[in-house]
This record gives structure tokens, C-alpha cells and sequence, in this order.
């Protein structure tokens, strides 16, 4: 009887770290930090969240030019893999039709680059909140 | 609204939330982060100022 209940808490608690390990990173996609945020890692998903968004938003406001979905230049796909990583940073952007000007000057090019960056970083920070949520991390 | 960085402030930005980003996602604790993070702003700065001098050099 013990046995049984302690088998149906424990099949429970993985069911709930199944479900995490699944939403985590969704969430963190969508939202740079709320990965974290969603399995109480407050100040680390606070950090993640304005170190991703600011670099996002530079970028914009430096004239970065944002990459569609294109099937062209292999620069090009990278470009929009990288941006892609941003998730709804990304989305609104698209929404907005931000982003799209000819890139003018050096630092504009520099804000392409942010742009991608923290698209690629945003990937570290949900491979990191599913890493947390499977237990590997703390 | 446009924002115009000169290029150290690019790279000093560029540096500062990647290591922040490094720091939280490559170690396991609170201090391991700290330490991680302030190693990676050093080599991203401290890089840029080498591979800036090292141009100067090639320059001459």
C-alpha cells in the first residue's frame, strides 16, 4: 500500500517535470527569461529577460535590418535562424514591420548583428530552462 | 529614435549582456556565475582591444 502510494507520487512529480520540460522552453522562446521565470529562477530569468530584450532593441533602434523566412543565401538563412531566436521579439517585430531599412552606416550593420545574437543567445537561455527543468541543472 | 553607438560602446554592450547571458547559462551556482560572467566580459573586451591594436600595428 505504501509502495503504491509512494509509486503514483512519484510517477506524478515526473509527469510534472515532463510537462515543464516541454513548456520551459516554449515559454523562454516566446519570452527571453520566463522560462526561468516559470520554475522560479526569478533573478536569472530577470536577467536573461533584459540582457536578450536590450540587445534586441539596440539592434532595432541602431538600424539593424531584421531577416524573413528566405530560402537564398546561405547568410541569409542564418541570419533568420539566428533572429528567429528571439521569439516574440522577433514576431513583433515582423508584426510592426520594424526593421526593414537599408543599412546606411557601420553601426547599422552592427545592429543587424545584435539582433542575431540575441536571437542566439535566447536559444542558450531555453536549452538552459530545459536543462533545469529534466533536473540536470539546479 | 535612432541610436548611434561608436564602436568600443558597441562592443562594450555587445560584451556586457553576452556575458551576463554566458555567466547564467554555463554555471551552476550563484558564484560560479559571477566569476564566469566577469571572465567572459574581460575576454570580450580585453579581445577587442588587442584585435585593435593588432590592426593599428598591421596598419603601420
Amino acid at each position: 500500500m505504501a509502495n503504491s502510494t509512494a509509486e503514483k507520487a512519484r510517477a506524478a512529480a515526473n509527469e510534472q517535470i515532463n510537462m515543464m520540460a516541454v513548456i520551459a522552453p516554449a515559454v523562454g522562446w516566446l519570452i527571453p527569461g520566463a522560462g526561468h521565470m516559470i520554475q522560479k529562477r526569478w533573478i536569472r530569468g530577470a536577467l536573461l529577460l533584459i540582457s536578450i530584450s536590450t540587445l534586441f532593441m539596440l539592434g532595432l533602434l541602431m538600424q539593424g535590418r531584421i531577416y524573413k523566412a528566405n530560402g537564398g543565401d546561405i547568410l541569409d538563412i542564418l541570419g533568420f535562424v539566428g533572429d528567429v531566436g528571439a521569439g516574440g521579439l522577433y514576431i513583433v517585430t515582423m508584426a510592426k514591420d520594424w526593421g526593414q531599412g537599408a543599412i546606411a552606416f557601420a553601426t547599422a550593420d552592427y545592429g543587424t548583428k545584435f539582433m542575431i545574437v540575441a536571437g542566439l543567445l535566447n536559444f542558450i537561455a531555453v536549452a538552459d530552462a530545459y536543462h533545469i527543468a529534466i533536473g540536470k541543472k539546479q | 529614435m535612432t541610436v548611434t553607438l561608436n564602436h568600443f560602446s558597441a562592443a562594450f554592450v555587445f560584451a556586457l549582456f553576452a556575458s551576463i547571458v554566458f555567466g547564467i547559462t554555463h554555471r551552476d551556482t550563484a558564484r560560479d556565475m559571477i566569476r564566469y560572467g566577469l571572465y567572459c566580459f574581460a575576454m570580450f573586451l580585453g579581445g577587442t582591444i588587442v584585435a585593435g591594436w593588432a590592426m593599428w600595428v598591421l596598419r603601420r
